[in-house]
C-alpha cells in the first residue's frame, strides 16, 4: 500500500502532463531553446517513414535464368522453315539458250531468230575493231586481273579507260567498277549516310533501291516521273526545317527508266535542285551512248552543262557492249570513292579486255556519230508500226531505245498479266522466230510499276526485221488477248 | 591468333596518337586559312564529305598513298611490270611515268597460275570471243543465257560435288544479292567476326537479325546458337524462322582455315543451315583442288550452300553458288543479280571452263595435278623459311596466304618501299581492312613461282625486314645452335 501510492502518484502526474501536452491548444514545447509544435513531430515521423520506404528496393519477383536442361528442350523442340519454298507446279524455268553472238540476228535453240532482247543499241556486238582490241588485250594480260584495285589489280588499260570516259563526257575524272549494277549500289552508300535525306523516283530499278536501303538514310519516294510531285515533296521536306540546311540532300533519278521506258526531264530537275539546294545522282545506264547529239547522255540531250549534275553513274553493258560500270563527277567525288566505295575496294577489278573494249567502243562512238540518228529512225519506225497492236499500247518515250508495251487493260491480277505476256512472247518466238522478252521481277523488288513486254531496239535492225516483229506481234496478241477483251 | 607484346602495343599506340595529333593540328590551321578565303558557289550545301568522315583518308592514308593502287603494265603473273610513279607535293597527287620496273609478284591472287595467257585456255577463250563477242548485252533471264553458261553451271556443280549451281558475274555481288534471297525478316544470321565485307553487306541488306561469333571459336558459336534459339526474336520472343551460319574457307587477312568439321556438327545438332564462302580456297587447296571440304574431309552434301569466286584460282571473274536443285531453282526465280544484271561475259566463262578442265585433268595432260602439288609445296616451303627467319607469320599450313605482322604505322611504308626498291611487289594492309593496331603485309603464293623466285623473294623480304625491324621472333638457327652447344657441353 505504501509502495503503490507513490507509483500511482507518479503515473498520475505523467498522465496529467501528457494529456496537458496533447490537450493544451497550441501546446508549445521548448527543446534546446527552439519552439516545436506537436503536429510537427507527427509530420517528422511521417517523413522518416517515407524516406525509409523509398530507400528500400522495390519488390521484384526473383529472376530465374533458364537452366541448361530447359535450353536443351527448347533447342530440340525448335523446327526451322526449309531454306527455300518447294518448287511450284508448272513454274516456268527454262530460258531460251543462245548459240551465237547476241546481235540483231542470233541462233536460239537451234534456229535463227530476229533478236529484240539484247540492249545492243549501237550494234557493237561483233564489231571487228572491238574484237581485235580484245584479242590483243587477252594475249597480253590474260582474262582476269587477279586482285582488287588496291593490290596490283590496277592495270594501265583501267587508267586509260577512266581518262577516256572523263574526256568524252567533259568531267574532271571518272572511276571504273567491275560490274554494272554494283556501281549504283556502291556509290549511294559511299555518299549518303544515316541522317541524310534522299528523294527518289518510285520507279527506280532494284540496284538503286538496294543502294538506298544500304545507305540507311531517310528515303522519300515521289510519283514516277511526275515533276509536280517532286516539287511538292522537296517543298515539304525543306519548308521550315532549319536542320535541313546542315544535312546532305540528294535526288536520285534514272535517265531512262528500265521499268517503264520514260525519260527524266533533266532541265526541270536541275531547276528544282538549284532552288531547294539538293544534289543530283543520275543513273545513266541506258542513255549513255544513246541520247544527245553525240551520245554524251541526258545532259547533252537537254543542253544542261555537265557540271550541274553532281554524280553520274552508268553501267557499260548496254550501248558500249562490254561489262562493268563507271561513275563520274568532280575530283572530290571520284577520289572519295577510291577508299570508301565497297564495290570498288573489296572486289576484284574489271577484266582488262573489257576495259579495252570500252575504250574502243567510245572511240567508235566519237568517230561515227551518225549511228545515233539511224537508231532514232529505227525507234520511230517501230513506234509507227506498233501503234495499232490489238490489246497492247506503247508506254515509253518516243526517244527511248527500250520500247515498253503494256496491256491496254489489265486483267486485275499481276500473275495473270504476266502469264498472258509470257504466252505472247513464247508464241512469237516459236511461230515467227522473233525473240522478245517480258520484264521480269524479283520478289525483293518493291517497284509497283506495271510489267510489260520490253523491246530493245538496235541500230543493226533492218526495216524488214521491224516489220517482221510488228506483223508477228499483232497476229499473236490478237489471238491470245481475244479471249480477254 | 596474334600475340601482341605490350611494348609493341604501346609504341604503336604512341605512333598513331602522334599522327592523329598532327593531323588535327593541320586541320585546325587549314580551317583558319580557309575561313579567310571567299566562299564558293556551294554555299547552303552541306559538304559532300564531312570533315571527320575522311580525316583518316586525308591525314593518315594520303601520306603513304604510293604504297597502294600501284598500276602495272603486264599480266598479273609471277613477274610483273610495275609502273613507276612520282609525286611533287608530298603524295597529295601522284603522276604516272612511262617507265616500268620488273618485280616479283607476291601480291596478286594467282594461286594456280592462270593469270597470264595459258597454252590451253587462251586459244579457246579467243575462239569464244570471236563466236559470242565480248558481252551479251542482256540479263541472264532474257537473252543472256548462252550454251557456255549452261555448260559452266553443270561443270561447277560436278567439280564442287553438289547437284546444281548458278552463275553470277561478280563475286562481291554474289554474296550481297544471294543472302537477301535466302533469308529475310524473322530470320537470324550468325556470322564469323572476320567475315568479308560482301557478306556483311548481304546480311545487312537482307533485313534479318545478325549476330557475330568469335573468329573460329566453336564453343562460342554453340553458346550463341543455344542462347538465340532459347530466347527467340528480340522483344517478341517468337521462334526464329531459320538460322544460317556463315563461315569462310580461308580468311584472307589471317590465312587461316575455318574449323569446318566442328562447325558442321554443331549446326547439324541445332538444325541451323550452313553457308560456306570459298572465295580463296576453291581450286587452291585440297588434293584435287576442290577446296576446304576436300582438305578437311567433309562431305559436300553436309554443307547447305557453297559459294565461291572465279577471280582467284581460275584467273577469270565472277562467282557461283552450288546447292541442291530446289535451292538453285528458287534462286533463279528470285536472285536480283540473276534477273537484273548483265550476264557474265562469254570469254570469261570459257576461261573458267578451260581452267576447271585443266585442274580435273580432262584436257589430256597432268598439268592440273602438277600445279596443285606445286602450290602446296611452294606455300609450305615459303612459310617455314619465313618463320625460321624470325618473322611473325600467321595462317595454317597448306594455305597459300601468308600475313606477316608489321604493327607500327611507320613500318608499313618502309617495308613496302624497300621491297619495291629491291624489285619485289608486296602488299601491305592497314586500317580499315584490319584492326587499327594489327597492320600486316600479306604474301600470296602462286603455282607459277619457281624455286629460284621464292628464294629471291625470301632474300629481299629478309633485307626489308631488317631495315623495318619486324623480325619479332628470335631467328631459329640461333636456337638450334644453342641447343647443339648444350648437347656438346653435356
Amino acid at each position: 500500500m505504501d509502495m503503490a501510492l507513490p507509483i500511482v502518484n507518479a503515473t498520475a502526474t505523467v498522465l496529467a502532463r501528457v494529456s496537458a501536452a496533447f490537450n493544451a491548444p497550441l501546446a508549445r514545447a521548448v527543446v534546446f531553446g527552439v519552439h516545436i509544435d506537436g503536429h510537427l513531430v507527427v509530420e517528422g515521423l511521417l517523413i522518416a517513414v517515407i524516406v525509409f520506404q523509398l530507400t528500400r528496393k522495390s519488390y521484384k519477383p526473383p529472376k530465374k535464368p533458364l537452366t541448361e536442361k530447359e535450353i536443351d528442350e527448347l533447342c530440340d523442340d525448335w523446327k526451322p522453315e526449309p531454306l527455300c519454298p518447294p518448287i511450284k507446279e508448272g513454274a516456268r524455268i527454262d530460258t531460251p539458250m543462245l548459240e551465237s553472238a547476241a546481235g540483231p540476228h542470233t541462233i536460239v535453240d537451234g534456229k535463227e531468230v530476229v533478236n529484240f532482247a539484247s540492249a545492243n543499241y549501237l550494234g557493237l556486238i561483233g564489231n571487228e575493231k572491238i574484237i581485235d582490241s580484245c584479242v590483243g588485250s587477252l594475249e597480253k594480260y590474260g582474262v582476269g586481273s587477279c586482285g582488287p584495285r588496291g593490290f596490283y589489280g590496277t592495270i594501265d588499260v583501267h587508267l586509260d579507260c577512266e581518262a577516256k570516259i572523263a574526256k568524252f563526257l567533259g568531267t574532271p575524272d571518272s572511276i571504273l567498277y567491275s560490274y554494272g549494277i554494283s556501281t549504283i549500289f556502291s556509290v549511294i552508300p559511299a555518299f549518303c549516310k544515316k541522317g541524310d535525306i534522299i528523294v527518289a523516283d518510285e520507279g527506280v530499278h532494284w540496284a538503286v533501291q538496294n543502294g538506298l536501303h544500304l545507305s540507311r538514310s531517310t528515303v522519300v519516294y515521289f510519283k514516277h516521273n511526275d515533276m509536280a510531285s517532286l516539287a511538292s515533296t522537296l517543298e515539304k521536306l525543306t519548308r521550315g526545317n532549319k536542320r535541313a540546311e546542315k544535312i546532305r540532300r540528294y535526288i536520285v533519278v534514272e535517265s531512262i527508266y528500265q521499268n517503264s521506258g520514260q525519260i527524266a526531264p533533266l532541265d526541270e530537275i536541275v531547276r528544282l535542285k538549284e532552288k531547294y539546294r539538293f544534289r543530283v545522282i543520275l543513273e545513266e545506264s541506258h542513255s549513255f551512248g544513246v541520247l544527245g547529239k553525240s551520245g554524251r547522255g541526258l545532259a547533252e540531250h537537254y543542253g544542261v552543262p555537265i557540271e550541274k549534275i553532281d554524280i553520274i553513274t552508268a553501267g557499260m553493258g548496254n550501248a558500249l557492249a562490254t561489262d562493268g560500270g563507271f561513275c563520274t563527277g568532280s575530283v572530290r567525288v571520284v577520289d572519295h570513292q577510291r577508299l570508301s566505295s565497297s564495290g570498288y575496294v573489296f572486289s576484284a577489278s574489271l577484266p582488262p579486255y573489257l576495259a579495252s573494249a570500252a575504250v574502243s567502243a567510245v572511240n567508235y562512238l566519237e568517230e561515227n556519230p551518225s549511228v545515233l540518228s539511224n537508231l532514232r529512225s529505227n525507234i520511230a519506225l517501230l513506234h509507227k508500226e506498233l501503234s495499232d497492236t490489238p490489246g497492247l499500247e506503247i508506254s515509253s518515250h518516243v526517244l527511248s531505245p527500250i520500247v515498253f508495251l503494256k496491256l491496254k487493260k489489265s486483267t486485275g491480277s499481276p500473275t495473270t498479266d504476266l502469264d498472258l505476256l509470257e504466252t505472247i512472247a513464247e508464241r512469237v518466238l516459236k511461230e515467227d522466230s522473233v525473240f522478245i522478252v517480258t520484264s521480269k521481277k524479283s520478289n525483293l523488288d518493291r517497284c509497283k510499276l506495271p510489267i510489260g513486254i520490253r523491246l530493245f531496239v538496235s541500230v543493226g535492225h533492218t526495216e524488214s526485221d521491224i516489220s517482221a516483229l510488228s506483223k508477228s506481234l499483232k497476229g499473236v496478241s490478237a489471238s491470245v488477248l481475244s479471249d480477254y477483251f | 591468333m596474334v600475340r601482341l607484346p605490350y611494348s609493341t602495343a604501346l609504341t604503336t599506340l604512341f605512333s598513331y596518337g602522334l599522327l592523329f595529333a598532327f593531323g588535327h593540328l593541320r586541320d585546325f590551321f587549314r580551317r583558319i586559312i580557309d575561313s579567310r578565303k571567299p566562299t564558293t558557289n556551294l554555299k547552303d550545301y552541306a559538304p559532300i564529305c564531312l570533315g571527320h568522315e575522311d580525316f583518316y583518308t586525308r591525314r593518315l592514308f594520303n601520306r603513304v598513298q604510293d604504297c597502294c593502287n600501284r598500276p602495272i603494265a603486264s599480266a598479273p603473273d609471277a613477274w610483273i611490270d610495275v609502273i613507276e610513279r612520282y609525286s611533287n607535293d608530298g603524295n597529295k597527287t601522284i603522276h604516272r611515268t612511262s617507265k616500268t620496273s620488273r618485280c616479283l609478284n607476291l601480291g596478286s591472287y594467282n594461286y594456280l597460275g592462270f593469270a597470264a595467257a595459258d597454252e590451253y585456255c587462251t586459244p579457246r577463250v579467243i575462239e569464244s570471243l570471236k563466236k559470242y563477242s565480248a558481252s551479251t548485252c542482256s540479263v541472264r533471264v532474257d537473252g543472256g543465257n548462252t550454251k557456255l553458261h549452261i555448260e559452266l553451271e553443270e561443270l561447277v556443280a560436278r567439280f564442287v560435288g553438289k547437284p546444281a549451281a548458278i552463275l553470277l558475274g561478280m563475286g562481291y555481288a554474289t554474296n550481297s544479292t544471294i543472302i537477301p534471297a535466302l533469308i529475310g525478316k524473322g530470320g537470324l544470321i550468325i556470322s564469323d567476326s572476320l567475315n568479308h565485307n560482301s557478306i556483311v553487306n548481304g546480311a545487312r541488306g537482307s533485313g534479318a537479325a545478325v549476330r557475330v561469333f568469335q573468329h573460329n571459336n566453336i564453343a562460342h558459336l554453340e553458346e550463341v546458337l543455344r542462347e538465340q534459339i532459347a530466347q527467340g526474336q528480340p522483344r517478341t520472343h517468337r521462334p526464329w524462322n531459320k538460322i544460317i551460319v556463315i563461315v569462310e574457307g580461308i580468311y584472307s587477312m589471317e590465312g587461316e582455315l575455318c574449323k569446318l568439321p566442328e562447325v558442321i556438327s554443331v549446326c547439324k545438332k541445332y538444325k541451323a543451315y550452313t553457308y560456306l564462302d570459298e572465295a580463296h580456297s576453291i581450286g587452291a587447296i585440297g588434293k584435287s583442288g576442290r577446296g576446304v571440304c576436300d582438305l578437311l574431309g567433309v562431305d559436300p552434301a553436309d554443307v547447305d550452300i557453297m559459294m565461291g569466286t572465279f577471280t582467284k584460282s581460275f584467273g577469270s571473274c565472277g562467282g557461283y553458288i552450288a546447292a541442291s536443285k530446289e535451292i538453285i531453282h528458287h534462286l533463279k526465280q528470285t536472285c536480283p543479280a540473276h534477273i537484273y544484271a548483265t550476264s557474265m561475259s562469254p570469254p570469261a566463262v570459257q576461261q573458267v571452263i578451260s581452267a576447271i578442265k585443266v585442274i580435273l585433268g580432262e584436257d589430256g595432260t597432268n598439268r592440273g595435278a602438277k600445279k596443285l602439288a606445286q602450290i602446296r609445296e611452294n606455300s609450305n616451303f615459303f612459310r617455314s623459311e619465313l618463320k625460321k627467319m624470325g618473322f611473325e607469320v600467321l595462317g595454317d599450313n597448306d594455305s597459300p596466304v601468308m600475313p606477316i605482322m608489321l604493327y607500327n604505322p611507320a613500318k608499313i611504308p618502309s617495308f613496302s618501299r624497300e621491297c619495291l626498291r629491291l624489285n619485289v611487289a608486296a602488299v601491305v594492309v592497314a586500317f580499315p581492312a584490319t584492326p587499327l593496331l594489327l597492320s600486316r603485309a600479306r604474301i600470296c603464293i602462286s603455282a607459277s613461282h619457281t624455286r629460284e623466285d621464292l628464294i629471291k623473294g625470301l632474300e629481299v623480304l629478309s633485307k626489308a625486314g631488317d631495315v623495318s625491324g619486324i623480325k619479332y621472333f628470335p631467328v631459329e638457327q640461333e636456337k638450334t645452335t644453342a641447343v647443339e652447344k648444350l648437347k656438346k657441353i653435356q
